[in-house]
């Protein structure tokens, strides 16, 4: 069984569509191994065991049939809890949300089903995916597995720590200013924040909605790009969806060739304040793309400076609005509703119970930031930097096809280092926070550990706009230059020691 | 930036503007945290002339519509059945009026 858990997830499908594995053994082995490992873990938030074997049967029934199966059909996978799946729990990490069913499914969701992958659960994340350590999260947080005493990363913590478990192949996540990304590169895993349209953002909680993009999650590059191709595309449900083909991310990963690329190494995002094992990876990686035949130059974004602050006024400006839809009028908690209290009393006090710090720091931030007399000089100025920022990475990309910087500074804190420090913990966004603001593709991908402590450095690829396929160019290049990352075997895991590529 | 710090009462006034309740300790704990983060955000203010176009959406957007197809609809049980409390057909609230109205 141990191959199974170990096996990419191309791997699976293809031996799925032979024969030569059923869907079901593959999806009881990653069950087995939640029930092995994940009171260690806690990374999922509920698990959906009986509905992921029926999916599973139907996928062996359809190959029996003869029926021609999609590129990961039977393959499982794990959902970040803000993206709606009908029947089961979306808590979004937080207790106003506890116990709340969704009565539909995202549109993300509807096309993993459509594609026969087996949904396994809902995975932790920090409350309304505000945080950088799933410590947020009103069910506890999610620890590392390649040390159960640090961060996962956040908000995305569930959905990078499975895959770093051997619970599932694949997730799912949500990126607002690095939610995908910095979990992938502190669990050594891949993560991609797509272009800012390329996914449909229909069925998910929303957190900042000029922000929040829906993208991969996986332990190989190629198989992010297989997971990439399934859910992307023009959805009509989503109103900033863009209707134009998806980029060619799977030839992308399978070309894996950088000779004649030119790498954009980003002159802002190093230095004071980052790891010197992460600086180490990060240049050598650097150097063997440049072995590989690209061409790297040194590109300045001067307003990447500002990026934190500027994101810092518009995101929770996005939020105090976002969020003003947990009401207690129509779903999720009610609290103090005792026939004499007001609806304006329900709500103030459902709201104060059902919300968690981080939620409350950033909605009275968001509230503060848009309140007249501050409006110009807070939001209005954010939304300059912006500007700035967009036009910093157009100038890049007139010399340079992509652009490279660690993913997060450091590499995983330890669980509680940062949590009464909300602006230590904000840092960690402070290089993947640009390609939110801006819009473009973005991604994380595995470049070793650093020296000092053993643990995985992410090295981030940034592309313009709609040419999200260089990410896996470069990334799949990398993946093949660089030895392959084993996370330590968990107390009880049932998989082998040696991980396949 | 914020030309004062911010005080417990501050943080409930904006508190209540936000429609969240916060204990007396959670204001007391919450102002500085928030001053802190105001600080480190203020330079934001500074860096753009008055030239500079403000983004609002990374990407160019137009308005969207959709073609005026009648479609299923969520059946009522559906969207009634995670209300915390229900009347019939209706979603059921607390009072939305005061006393002396």
């Amino acid at each position: 069984m141990s191959h199974i858990l170990t096996a990419t997830a191309a791997q699976l499908a293809a031996r799925i569509a032979q024969g030569d594995l059923s869907a079901v053994e593959v999806t009881q082995a990653h069950l087995d191994q939640i029930a092995a490992v994940d009171g260690a873990v806690h990374a999922f938030l509920h698990v959906d065991r009986e509905r992921a074997l029926a999916q599973a049967r139907a996928v062996d029934d359809a190959r029996r049939a003869g029926d021609t199966l999609s590129p990961l059909a039977g393959v499982p996978i794990a959902l970040k809890d803000v993206f709606c799946y009908a029947g089961a729990p979306t808590t979004c990490g937080s207790r106003i949300l506890a116990g709340w069913v969704p009565p539909y499914d995202a549109t993300a969701t509807r096309r993993l089903l459509d594609a026969g992958l087996v949904i396994l659960g809902k995975t932790n994340m920090d409350e309304f995916a505000m945080g950088s350590s799933t410590e947020n999260s009103a069910y506890g947080p999610t620890h590392n597995p390649w040390d159960l005493d640090r961060i996962p990363g956040g908000s995305g913590g569930g959905s990078s720590a499975v895959l770093a478990a051997y619970e599932s192949p694949l997730a799912l996540g949500l990126d607002t200013g690095g939610s995908i990304r910095q979990p992938a590169s502190v669990t050594g895993t891949v993560g991609v924040k797509p272009t800012y349209g390329g996914t449909s953002r229909y069925g998910l909680v929303a957190m900042a909605s000029s922000l929040d993009q829906p993208g991969p999650c996986a332990r190989t590059v190629l198989d992010a790009a297989l997971l990439h191709q399934v859910i992307g595309g023009y959805d009509p449900r989503d109103s900033t969806s863009i209707n134009a083909p998806v980029p060619d991310v799977v030839a992308a990963a399978r070309l894996a060739d950088v000779a004649g690329m030119r790498i954009g190494v980003v002159k802002e995002l190093g230095g004071e304040g980052y790891a010197p094992g992460v600086e180490q990876r990060f240049h050598e990686a650097v150097e063997a793309l440049r072995g590989a035949g690209a061409e790297v130059v040194e590109v300045s974004c001067p307003h990447f400076d500002y990026a934190l602050g500027a994101y810092y006024l518009i995101m929770p400006s996005e939020v105090s609005s976002n969020l003003a839809r947990f009401d207690a009028m129509r779903y999720g908690l009610r609290v103090g509703d005792d026939g004499e209290r007001s609806a304006e009393e329900v709500m103030n006090l459902s709201r104060g119970r059902g919300f968690g710090d981080e939620v409350k720091r950033r909605i009275i931030i968001g509230t503060y930031a848009l309140s007249s007399g501050y409006y110009d000089a807070y939001y209005g100025s954010a939304q300059k930097v912006r500007t700035l920022i967009a036009g910093d990475f157009a100038r890049a990309f007139q010399v340079a096809d992509v652009l490279v910087s660690p993913t997060t500074p450091t590499t995983a804190f330890r669980l509680g280092e940062r949590v009464d420090d909300p602006l230590a913990m904000y840092k960690a966004d402070l290089c993947t926070i640009p390609s939110n603001m801006a819009g473009n593709a973005s991604a994380s991908f595995p470049v070793g550990l650093a020296p000092e402590d053993g643990l995985p450095v992410g090295f981030q690829v940034m592309a313009p706009p709609m040419a999200d396929d260089r990410l896996y160019r470069v990334g799949a290049a990398l993946e093949r230059l660089l030895p392959a990352l084993v996370p330590p075997r968990l107390p009880g895991s049932l998989a082998g020691g040696e991980a396949s590529r | 930036m914020p030309p004062v710090p911010l005080t417990p009462d501050d943080v409930a006034r904006l508190a209540s503007l936000a429609r969240v309740d916060l204990t007396r300790a959670e204001l007391e704990h919450l102002a500085p945290q928030l001053d802190v983060i105001l600080d480190a955000v203020a330079s934001v203010s500074q860096v753009a002339g008055p030239d500079v176009v403000p983004t609002s959406h990374a990407l160019p957007l137009v308005n969207v519509f959709r073609a005026d197809v009648v479609a299923a609809s969520l059946p009522v049980e559906d969207a009634l059945a995670m209300a915390p409390a229900t009347s019939g057909q209706r979603f059921r609230v607390p009072r939305i009026l005061g006393e002396e109205q």
